[in-house]
This record gives C-alpha cells, structure tokens and sequence, in this order.
C-alpha cells in the first residue's frame, strides 16, 4: 500500500527532458497564469486570481494535512487568521490598538512562524485522535478560537478586529496593486504548490502516507507516528500562514468573522471539491468556489448562494469523492482507477481488520 | 472505563488507611455538604460579595442544570448514532432545528403545544430513517465520505431553512399551564423588615429538566433491559459479528438513526419553547452537542448525561461571573479532557 | 431595474411618447450600487432596508437628471469581510461610481476604510451607526445622511433621570460595538444628570438566555436600560417576565420597534411605560413622515411601518439622488462636484431637516417614544418630545467629546 499512484508522473521521472519532468500540463498551466494579468482586468485580476490563490494555498495546506496524512482539519482558516493577526499587531493597522509598525520582513516570518507552531499545537491535540474525530476536534479548536478572539479586546481588538492593513511598498512597488498583487500571490502559490509535489515524493512524505495507510504496522516498525503527524501540521501551518499573510494585506482587515465557522467550513468545501489527491485540487476548487460566490448574486440571486453551493459540494462528494480531479481522471482511462475511494476503503477495510483482531 | 481498580491494586493506598474510593465518597459527601448549605443556608456577607448574590448563584445552578437537560436531549441522539455506526453527523444541528421550526408550525396550526412536541419527534424521526437509507446506507464503511455529506447537508438545509423561515424570530408559545414562574422553598434574602424572599424559578424550565431526565431514564431502559437495547449494544461493541449473527444490521441501524433524529427534533420543540428559535441555533446546539460528546465520550448515554451536566453548568456559571470569556469556557474544558482522557470521560478507545 | 423599464415602455406606448427619448434615455443610465446583507441571519433586514433605498428611487421616477437609475445590488453577511468584498465587485467589476451601503456597524468602518482607496467613488453610508465611521480618521469620499447609534439615544438619558426619576440604572447588552454605541450615549446624558449606573451586563453575541444574566442584575436597581434587538430583545423580555422582573425597563433604538410589539408571548405587562429614542418614531403625525410611511408600504412585501434601516436607505439614497441631481448626472470628474455637492446638502427629510458636520455624518431629529397600550389593547410607540438637531458629539464642544475616548465595555463609567 505504501507505493500509492498518487502522482502518476511519478514513474516517468527518470526521463532526461525538462518538459517531460514538469509535465506538459504544468507548462501549460504556468504560461497561462503568467500571461494571465495580460488579459484579465484588475477586479478578475485581484478579485478573482489573487483570491482563488490564496485560498487556494489555505486549501493545499489542508489537503496536505488530509490528502497525505489522513487527517482533515477545519482549522486551517484559523492558523491563516493567526498569522493575519501577527501581520495586524506587529505591522500596521488603523484601528488604534498595537500596529508596532514593524517591517513586513521581520513581522512576516514572525507571523509564517507562529502560525506554524500554532498549527502544531492543534496537531498535537488532534492526533491524540483519529480519523472522524480530527475533524471534530479541530471544528472545535476553531470556534474557541473565534469566540476568543470577538471577546477579547486586549490582544485581538474583539468584534471589530483590525481595520487598515496595508501591503508593503518595496522594490518601488506597492504590493497590494493589481498586478504586482497578482504575481506575489502566484509566485507563493507556485512553491507552496512545488514543494508539497515534491514533498510528497520525499521519505518523509511516504512516510506519512505509509502512516495514513497503516498507521499500525508503522509503529510497529519502529517509526515516531506522532512525531510524523505534528511535523506534517507544522508544514501545513508554513502554507496556512503565508497565505494568511496575503489574505489579510488583500482585504485589508482581519476581524473574528475571517475565522468563524462557516469560513472554516468553506475551506473544506473548497479542497473537497477541488479534490483531496493532488495538490492542484484546492487551487481547482477556490477558483470555482470563487467565481460561484461572486457571481451567484448576478445568476441565481444572492439569497441562494449556499443551497447552490451545498449542492454542488453534495453532487461532488456523491459522485466523484476524488472532487473535479476525480471527474477528470475519470476521463482519463490509461492512468487507472486507483483512485482515493478505492484505497480509502482499502485503508478502512485494514483499520476494520485491525481492530477486529 | 471508570477506575475501580485503584483500590485494590494500589497497596499504598490501602497502607494509609483508606482506600481511594473511601477518599472519593468523603469528597463526594463534603462537597454535597456545602451544596445544601449553600441553598439553605442564609448567606453571610461575604460570600455574598464572591458570588454576587445568593439569587443569581443559584439561578446560574438551576439554569446550568435545565441547560444540560437541553444539551442532553440534543447529544444523546448524537451519541447513540455515533456509537453504533460510527457515523458522525455534522447536521445533527440541523435536524434540531428543522425540529423547533416544525414543531412551531404544528401548535400554532392547531393550538396545541403537545402536537408541536409530537410533530418534532415524529417528522423528524422519519426525515432521519430517509436520511439513513438514502444517504448513509450508500455510503457505508467510508466514514470520511458520510462526515463530508452530513456537512453538505447542514449548509443546504440552513439555506433552506433561512428561505422558507426567514431571518426573524419564532417564539413556540408554551401553554397556560406550563407557563408563569412558582416559588421554591428556597429563601434567597430576608428583608430589613424581617419578610423572606423566596427564589423565583421558570416553571417550564423545571418541566425541561424532569423531561430530560425521564427521557435519559426510559433510554438507558431501552438500552438495557429490551432486546432492541441488546442489539444495539452488541452493534455498537462489534457491528460485524451482530451481522454475522443474523440480525438485520440496517434495520437497527434506521432505528437508532430515526431515534436519534427524533431526539434531536423534540430537544428543538422544547429548546424552541424555553428560549427562542432563529436561524444559527442550528450551529449553536451541533457545536454544544459536539462538545458534549467529546467530554462525555463518543458513543456513551452516560457520557452524554456527565458531559452535557459539565457543559451547561459551565457555561451558565461563565455566563454570571465571567462574561467576556464565559464561551470560551466550554471549549476549554473539552481541551484539558482530551488531554487527561483522549476518549472523554465515559468513552473507551475504539 | 428590469420592471420598472419595462413599466416605462408600457407608459411611453400608452402616452405615445416618441421612440427617440426612450433609447436615449436608455442608453444613457446612472449606476448606483446597493450594498446590503441579502444573505444570513440579516436578510429580512438587508431586503427592507433595499425597500428604503427604492422608495426614494421611486420618488424621482426612476430617473435623474433624465437618465434612467439603475441599481446594481452587492450582498454582505454582515461580516465586514463580505461587505468589502461585494463593494469591490461592485466599484471594480460593476463600476459603480455611488455606493450606498453598508448596513450595520462593523461593516460600515470597513467599507469607510476601502473608501480611502477608492478616491473617484462617492460611498454614502447604509443604515451602518457605528460611531468611528465618520468620527475618527473619516473618509473625505464617504457621507453619512443618517446618524450613529449614540445620536439616536439623545434625550433618553435626561428623560429617564428627570421625567421618570430614576436614580440608578443596570444595563444589558450585546457584547459589541453597536450596543457599545448605544450604552455610550445613554449614559452620556444620564451620568451628566446625575445617574449612576453601577452594573453592566454584556451578553455575548448569539447568547439567548438571559435568565442567568437578569437574576445576576442588582435588586436595588430604578430601572434596566436594555439595549438588545429583534429575537435577543424577544427572549430578554419573555425571560425576564418569567423570572417575575419588577423593575421597569428602558430601552435602546431597536428594542422596543414593531417587531417586538407584535410579537406573541406575555410581554404586555413588561412592556407598556418603556420609554425609547431613535431615528424615527412609528407614530410620528409629520405628514412628511406618513406619506413617507405610505410611499413605502407600496413596495413588495413591506412592513406596517418603515424600519429604521429603510429609513437610513431611505435618507441616503434620496441624498445621493439629489445630489446627483444637481450635478446634472454627471460623475465623469471622478465624482468631485457631486461630492462638493452632498458636503453642503441640507434637506427636508421625512423626519425633519438633515445636513452635515464637517465630518460629513448627518445632523439630524431624534425622536423620544414610550410604549403605551393603544385603545384596542396593542401596543404602541407613543412619540413624546423630539430633540431637534442633534449632532454627532451630542451638543458637546468636539475637543471635550473626542476626549471621553472611543466606546468600549468601559467607557463611559459612572457606578
């Protein structure tokens, strides 16, 4: 079980030719997305691309988390709304508390690093769970989180939270127009997006997936599972983090309502959608959850909004578990079916046996 | 799994003269001791100035104990499914608000409070057994896929829900009989000119606490002493080897499921009728539920019943005496459980 | 704007008006961008407040300076997230050049601050009263023809000390910053009197039992100032009958509106003698304001009377059409003379005059009620006195005003 046909490149890697390694998708993809501000104005620009980016990168760091190690996690807006809350503290902000007013690139590792170390601390609570409960836990871990933060004044500046935060200026280019907005978030975007492919070709990456399989015979072997699934939140928490840090410098302002429970929810959504297999998925499903929640209002009215989205969501989990990745390999006969719901239910059925005897 | 092994395999504990459970019962006898003290007694001055008053420490009590009857109705259901299939679903919420919204419907289209409790139970007892068949059954053994649909559900059903019901507020009318306040034995203050006030308490919110607790006793009943119960039981301790042993497996399953849901429909009559019902208490009582059943532990009535005490009286006496962070309370409570027993209080590694 | 064009095809055929006008008159449109919450718990709220905003679109005919109006909508969950967002869309997709929006409080700060990048949009506010809107770092591009939620406490304050005679008040209310607002200025008049109010109650938001909070409330109290709208104020009320509450009760501007009124439950006895202060008043016998009442009433789905966030929609969206009015349609200068036009805009409103500090947020009448029972047993909002031409600093000079400091939990303190 452990060699999973995660990434069916995979066996063609040996080939000598750069454009054969990345893959003729992955430069097609790339050239569009950076000729893309050529032809998109700046709301599709920002509104649209920068967006679906960044929530996209919050997206990735839960499909890491689930994809690879089996553990969904609702918390992921939470770790991204911590790092956003460093950036509104330490940086600037206009709401007349704190705003020290340090410069991005001390207070952005500063944010990027305890969003992570937050991150694996709800890791170390939520592993001491499995599967189902993960999610629970972690829903939970979130709202305490968002009630602390409406009610607490002190630190967080309660319900209000913090208004007036602004992108960096630097290099001559203010960071937070359309363009230069655009590439910061694709270029975060892109080696987030690299290293969890990479990563997960590497022996910590196989090693975790070996974990999600069979998290018995891993221990058995000797292998520190804990200590494998923390550091594997502690990743996801560097992904979470950064994009936390554009999310707020794109809107400008971070209050409880960033991290309440149904933007929490709406992360799972995406990376469910999207697909939990690879790590293009989430990116797949911000872009159409974007689009969806900007567009609704123009098609089906605003009022509706959720019941098209819940549905959508609903359909994709029913029909194609592996979100819109699924749908497309579906299409794709040559590259096999072993797709998540068939080793899902492998690594159900081992658990089950497990347990049994 | 409670300890009661301590005592005899600790020796050291017997060398000193008591065992633990006698330390435990000498604990259990001492703080009931102060407890009627504390409700019978006339404060004196400073206890007073801690608690603020006698009458807002023992409506927090009171209040905290009608809340964990409520959470109790909602979490067992939660529980039971839990427990038997290992399913957990997020729109558990849902169904009690789908309940409280029925059951609105009903008493005020024929006028009597009694139908609307009914109507709650039932409707959402059969929505629960057509959830379970065309849901659930589909997608057995993958755990994962049925959490993602149950919040599926819950997002679409809330939607729904907002566009049939709309944004205000209902108010289920309670009946005549139901409804004022009575006078407990209770005395809270006596008066300069020497007259006692006596505690004043909702009478619906006493009839919530008595029903919830009626309900947990004819559940554990159910459990225990019926061959249902014992089907149940078996399923929730090995699914695989009661199918094997010829019950019809689904047929429990709906049970337990249109149980569960029904549960969840009749605690929104009733939660609906003592407070109020709106779009977002769906959410509310899922996340209440939720923490109930990982404090109590996952699969337990017991659990449920300690869990859901510990919750409400908490976040009624967070409530009086510390507001600001009175919500937060809860969450970290079911934090240091977790830490101290991974599977809550009454639950059992799985 | 679908119908109402179609509405005016049908008239032009009818009057036989001539085909030309029409297609100029279509071709050339203003866009006017509605920000509202039209979706989550504040829909019923976000659609009444659009019935306030077409009500005065109605009142020009759908149609300013000869060019047909039409209304682009941006939806908020009345997260300020979600507000910024739509008014994106709307400045940056729709190309709006007049927003008006947002409706509650949070929001309203937000929208301000994306107001400041935005220099060639002209945003008038909503219904949102959050003080720091416009009183504090405001944007010289956003206009507030309705007031904030201090404003409309003005006169509760002295009223309950003098009139009513209560010497010592206990306050309940939300634990954010619109009730924040309302507390403030309650007390701002009521400790000046001479009041105390020695305990505060701050529910958290979504809480929905009070009775834990009403037992934990003094018992030498004269009174209970609460500040808790629609469902909280419903629940509040019931519970504190329950409990056998005694002391008389005083309200903020959104406890004691119709919806509570009606509502079902035994509220009556708790209820009647509440005296209230807010932007308009339901009983208001200004012609002004019952054709405003009767204008409205016309719109899909109305409520018996105008909410004060139709109101607010109402106010601003007439103040912008009056504007844009002026300026003959034209915003092709970035909106400068509309601007320089709203800044000194002063206008008779349904609830009397309205014109602006040098804030930009409105000076407008305040309306003190009280409940009392009506003949056939229903209650109403009695109007009692009206405050004329309150400001934002509530008549104190503004240096002394800023140094009271923001709203807070704290702020202001008089036990």
């Amino acid at each position: 079980m452990t060699d999973l046909t995660l990434n069916p490149t995979r066996n063609r890697l040996q080939s000598q030719n750069w454009i054969e390694k990345a893959g003729i998708g992955h430069i097609l993809l790339a050239l569009f997305l950076l000729i893309y501000p050529a032809m998109a104005s700046d709301f599709f620009l920002t509104q649209i691309g920068g967006y679906s980016l960044v929530l996209g990168m919050i997206a990735l760091s839960l499909m890491l988390l689930a994809g690879y190690g089996g553990m969904v996690s609702l918390a992921q807006i939470t770790v991204a709304g911590a790092a956003g809350y460093v950036v509104a503290i330490f940086g600037e902000n206009n709401s007349g508390v704190y705003g020290f007013g340090w410069p991005w690139w001390i207070y952005g590792p500063l944010a990027i690093m305890i969003a992570s170390m937050m991150s694996a601390l709800i890791g170390w609570i939520a592993v001491r769970t499995e599967g189902i409960y993960t999610i629970m836990i972690t829903l939970a871990v979130a709202t305490a989180c968002f009630y602390f933060a409406q009610q607490n004044y002190a630190l967080f500046n309660g319900f209000p939270g913090y208004n007036g935060l602004r992108a960096p200026e630097f290099f001559g280019v203010y960071w937070r127009d359309p363009v230069p907005f655009y590439y910061l978030c694709l270029a975060n975007a892109v080696v987030a997006y690299v290293a969890v492919l990479y990563g997960a070709r590497s022996t910590f990456g196989l090693t975790l997936q070996a974990i999600r399989d069979n998290q018995r015979r891993m221990r058995a072997i000797g292998f520190n599972v804990t200590a494998h699934k923390v550091f594997a939140w502690w990743l996801a928490g560097l992904i979470a983090g950064a994009a936390g840090i554009l999310l707020v410098w794109f809107n400008g302002r971070i209050s409880p309502g960033t991290i309440a429970v149904g933007p929490s929810i709406n992360i799972l959504v995406i990376a469910i959608i999207g697909g939990l297999r690879h790590p293009i998925g989430p990116f797949l499903g911000a872009v159409i959850v974007v689009l969806m929640q900007t567009f609704a209002i123009d098609l089906v009215g605003a009022e509706r909004f959720n019941t098209l989205i819940g549905l959508v969501f609903l359909v994709i989990v029913f029909i194609s578990p592996d979100g819109i990745l699924g749908l497309w390999e579906r299409f794709k006969p040559q590259e096999g079916r072993d797709n998540w719901r068939s080793f899902k239910k492998a690594a159900n059925k081992s658990e089950n046996q497990g347990r049994n005897a | 799994m409670v300890d009661t092994s301590g005592s005899h395999s600790n020796p050291l504990a017997q060398s000193q003269g008591m065992t633990r459970r006698q330390v435990w019962g000498i604990a259990v006898l001492v703080i009931a001791a102060v407890l009627i003290w504390m409700v019978f007694a006339q404060w004196p001055d400073w206890l007073n100035s801690i608690l603020i008053s006698k009458k807002a420490f023992l409506s927090a009590i009171l209040n905290g104990l009608t809340l964990a009857g409520l959470y109790f109705l909602v979490a067992s259901g939660f529980t039971l499914v839990f427990g038997l299939m290992r399913n957990v679903n997020l729109a558990h919420g849902s169904l009690y608000l789908l309940g409280a919204y029925i059951g609105y419907e009903f008493a005020e289209w024929t006028g009597y409070w009694l139908i609307g409790v009914a109507a709650g139970f039932i409707i959402l007892a059969v929505v629960g057994l057509v959830m379970q068949i065309l849901v659930f059954r589909r997608l057995e053994g993958d755990d994962l896929r049925q959490t993602l649909v149950t919040i599926g559900i819950s997002v679409v059903a809330a939607d729904l829900m907002l566009a049939y019901w709309g944004g205000t507020t209902y108010q289920i009318l309670t009946p005549g009989w139901l409804s004022g306040a009575i006078k407990l034995p209770v005395v809270t203050a006596v008066r300069s000119n020497g007259t006692e006030v006596f505690l004043v308490y909702p009478f619906y919110r006493l009839v919530v606490l008595l029903s919830a607790i009626v309900i947990g006793i004819g559940l554990w009943l159910l459990i225990n002493r019926t061959r249902i119960g014992s089907m149940i039981r078996a399923g929730v301790d090995d699914r695989d080897m009661l199918s094997a042993s010829g019950v019809n497996v689904h047929f429990v399953f709906a049970i337990v499921f249109a149980l569960g849901a029904g549960l969840a429909g009749l605690a929104g009559v009733v939660g609906g009728s003592a407070l109020s019902v709106a779009p977002g208490e769906d959410v509310r009582y899922l996340l209440a539920s939720l923490v109930v059943v990982i404090v109590g532990g996952m699969g337990s009535i017991t659990g449920a019943a300690i869990g859901a005490l510990i919750i409400g009286l908490a976040e009624q006496i967070g409530l009086v005496y510390f507001p600001t962070y009175g919500v937060v309370l809860t969450f970290v409570i079911m934090v240091v459980t977790l830490a101290i027993r991974p599977h809550g209080i009454m639950g059992r590694s799985m | 704007m679908n119908i109402n064009r179609r509405t005016l095809l049908a008239l032009a055929l009818a009057t036989g008006m001539s085909a030309p006008t029409l297609a100029v008159a279509q071709a050339e449109s203003i866009k006017i961008g509605l920000l509202a919450t039209f979706e989550g718990a504040f829909t019923v709220l976000g659609e009444d407040s659009e019935r306030g905003a077409m009500t005065a679109v109605d009142e020009f005919g759908g149609k300013v300076a000869g060019k047909d109006i039409e209304i682009v909508k941006g939806s908020s969950d009345a997260s300020p997230d979600s507000a910024v967002r739509a008014a994106r869309k709307l400045v940056e997709q729709d190309g709006v050049k007049v927003l008006i929006g947002p409706l509650s409080g949070d929001e309203g700060i937000a929208i301000k601050d994306y107001a400041k990048t935005q220099p060639d949009v002209t945003f008038l506010n909503g219904s949102s009263a959050a003080q720091d809107t416009t009183l504090r770092d405001p944007a010289s591009n956003f206009f507030r023809f309705s007031t904030d939620g201090a404003q409309w406490m003005a006169g509760l304050g002295d009223y309950a000390f003098n009139e009513k005679g209560y010497k010592t008040v206990a306050t309940v209310a939300e634990d954010y910053s619109f009730p924040y607002t309302q507390v403030f200025g309650f007390m701002a008049e009521f400790c000046k009197a001479g009041g105390h109010v020695p305990s505060k109650s701050w529910v958290p938001i979504g809480n929905k039992d009070y009775s834990s909070v009403i037992a934990a409330i003094p018992d030498d109290v004269d009174a209970i100032y609460v500040a808790l709208g629609g469902a909280d104020a419903v629940n509040f009320l019931s519970q504190y009958n329950d409990a056998g509450g005694q002391a008389p009760l005083i309200g903020g501007s959104i406890t004691v509106d119709q919806t509570v009124l009606t509502a079902k439950g035994r509220l009556h006895d708790v209820l009647v003698g509440t005296p209230a202060a807010g932007p308009t008043a339901d009983t208001n016998d200004d012609p002004a304001w019952k054709e405003f009442s009767e204008a409205y009433k016309k719109q899909n789905g109305a409520f018996p009377s105008p909410s004060l966030f139709a109101h607010a929609y109402y106010i601003n969206m007439k103040a912008a059409l009056l504007g844009l009015q002026e300026v003959n349609g034209d915003v092709s200068d970035g909106g400068k003379k509309l601007r320089e036009v709203l800044s000194g805009l002063e206008f008779e409103t349904p609830t009397g005059k309205v014109s602006l500090d040098e804030n930009r947020n409105a000076i407008a009448d305040m309306f003190l009620t009280e409940v009392t029972e009506a003949g056939d047993g229903t209650l109403v909002n009695k109007l009692i006195k009206v405050t004329p031409q309150v400001n934002q600093t509530l008549g104190i000079p503004k240096d002394e005003f800023l140094a009271l400091g923001a709203v807070s939990r704290e702020n202001p303190s008089c036990p």
